[in-house]
């Protein structure tokens, strides 16, 4: 049951123009800042909002002109919008009741769809008597037992809390791998994202940016907000056999020649040295810099540094006392060649 | 029961759908809130009566005539109560969150069966607590029903009209017959209380 998907929704001010495909058990996540119209995508797909202009196809079938009653996608909301007068099994069992599915068969449906998602305990309870986890699980169980076609979910880990998360992202991974149609998952959470989907589709300001598997996402990011999503310090440039000049005309030297000539040029904040005074010998990549921030992250300090080149920088704890690192402190910064990966822009 | 059935839709139009229009029709559903009851009884009249604009029509078509009968009664309570109801039905599913009808159509559930099976369950409240307004003003109404339905004893008399008619003949029965009143509309109206203030 494969989707391609042209979307084009036009807002005061704001654009929507999204190209997207998934293939049968593919799950794809859709990864942006907030307001870059993730969920206005998954509403066209839903059919809860009118596209100006594109299409929607699933499995050779028009989707666009449909209403949402006829499109047999099921949608996990944010807030999962579980009817508060229903209790759970009813919620489940709505679905099915709509295609006029007998009650009683529905119901037992409804109870097979809440044991395998472990609540079948909790049948009889209303939505306001569940945990947010539990909601979270009866919301995704009412999606899957009007048996859709295509499954879309908005922010499905969002509302919960940290310790809860975990366990339903594992859970909800296999709910994910079982269901045999096409999966489109919005998230702001690169961790989600990853741990969730096959494939990511980065959208900012209404646009694609980058499409691609976790591990090129990671090692080429291709945006700035991507680059900060995965951590890398990340810069435009073009490139002269192993020479990337900026365009303020910075220039970092890689290890290896890039055959392009507009490049992205990344490195991860981990690969920079900080000194107190110019390096001698052999990094190449050196220059002087000031710092600008200092925080945490995880177990060591993650340093901001203006000049010449604006970096992140992850230094230990000892090595920022040592060098004795706080905002306005002068120091000269470098990064190996060899840590430093130019790729096609 | 005919505001019930004309009045919930009638709120479920206005608070969901955008059309040209839709602030005239408000105001011209909730204008007999403002009106005095009598003018409300003579633009019934004009309308519906024998040579109104609707009223002639139904009479030479269905030799129907409203005025002064019991369905007269009606008509002139209904007109006069509805926006009670209309009002505060409106303001519940105003509301009720909108997105549970999208959450109930991506279940394949259509605009009816949403309405029906999510809508209405959620707006129940609401829909009670207009009830309950629309009954106490029609039970109270007087002067759109004397000017239109006349006060024909057994056919077109209220409580309302009793009372006034008794008082000029016979005050005792008048204090009784107010008694009943107020402790039937205290009664119901307790009874009632919580779902109103809860809507």
């Amino acid at each position: 049951m494969s989707l391609a998907a042209s979307i084009t929704v036009r807002r005061d001010g704001f654009t929507l123009d999204v190209e997207l495909t998934a293939e049968p058990g593919e799950v794809v996540a859709l990864l942006g800042p907030n307001g870059a119209g993730k969920t206005t995508t998954l509403r066209a797909l839903a059919g809860l909002l009118q596209l100006d202009a594109g299409e929607i196809t699933l499995d050779g079938v028009r989707l666009d002109p449909l209403p949402p009653e006829q499109r047999r996608i099921g949608v996990v909301f944010q807030d999962y919008l579980l009817f508060p007068h229903l209790s759970a099994l009813d919620n489940v069992a709505f679905g099915p009741r709509c295609r006029r599915v007998p009650r009683a068969e529905a119901r037992q449906n409804a109870q097979k769809w809440l044991d395998r998602v472990g609540l079948a305990d909790h049948v009889r309870k209303k939505p306001r008597q569940l945990s947010g986890g539990q909601a979270q699980r009866v919301a995704l169980a009412r999606a899957l037992a009007s048996e859709p076609r295509m499954l879309l979910l908005d922010e499905p880990l969002a509302a919960l809390d940290a310790r809860t998360r975990l366990d339903t992202r594992a859970q909800l991974r296999g709910h994910l791998a079982a269901f045999p149609g096409a999966t489109v998952l919005v998230t702001h959470d690169p961790l989600d994202a990853l741990m969730l989907a096959d494939r990511l589709v980065i959208i900012e300001d209404g646009r694609v940016v980058q499409t691609g598997d976790a591990a090129t996402i990671t090692a080429e990011p291709r945006t700035d907000y991507v680059a900060r999503l995965v951590g890398l310090n990340l810069y435009h440039g073009r490139a002269d056999g192993t020479t990337v000049t900026l365009p303020d005309g910075f220039t970092l030297i890689t290890a290896s020649a890039s055959s392009a000539s507009a490049v992205f040029v990344a490195f991860p904040p981990s690969a920079v040295s900080l000194y107190p005074s110019r390096p001698d010998g052999s990094p190449r990549n050196t220059w002087p810099a000031t710092v600008m921030s200092v925080s945490r992250q995880g177990g060591s300090l993650r340093i901001e540094l203006g000049g010449a080149l604006p970096v992140a920088a992850d230094v230990t704890p000892a090595a920022a006392v040592h060098l004795g690192l706080e905002p306005g402190r002068e120091v000269w910064a470098s990064v190996k060649a060899t840590e430093v990966r130019a790729y096609q822009a | 029961m005919v505001c019930l059935v004309l009045g919930v839709p009638l709120a479920w139009v206005l608070a969901r759908l955008e059309f040209p229009g839709r602030r005239f029709v408000r105001a011209l559903v909730t204008v007999p809130l403002v009106l005095p009851p009598v003018v409300g009884g003579v633009a019934l009249l004009l309308v519906f009566g024998r040579r109104g604009l609707v009223g002639e029509w139904l009479d030479q078509t269905f030799g129907v005539s409203l005025p002064f009968t019991t369905t007269g009664v009606v008509v002139a309570e209904a007109f006069v109560a509805m926006p009670f109801l209309v009002i505060a039905v409106e303001g519940a599913l105003r509301g009720a969150d909108a997105r549970y009808e999208e959450a109930a159509a991506t279940l394949g559930a259509t605009r009816w069966t949403a309405f029906r099976r999510v809508t209405l369950p959620l707006i129940a409240p609401g829909i009670a607590a207009g009830a309950v307004l629309c009954w106490a003003r029609a039970l109270g109404e007087f002067g759109a029903t004397i000017t239109f339905a006349g006060n024909f004893p057994g056919r077109t008399q209220t409580m309302p009209l009793a009372v006034y008619l008794a008082l000029e003949q016979d005050v005792d029965a008048a204090i009784v017959l107010s008694l009943i009143l107020l402790v039937v509309s205290v009664g119901i109206l307790a009874a009632l209380r919580d779902k109103w203030v809860a809507a």
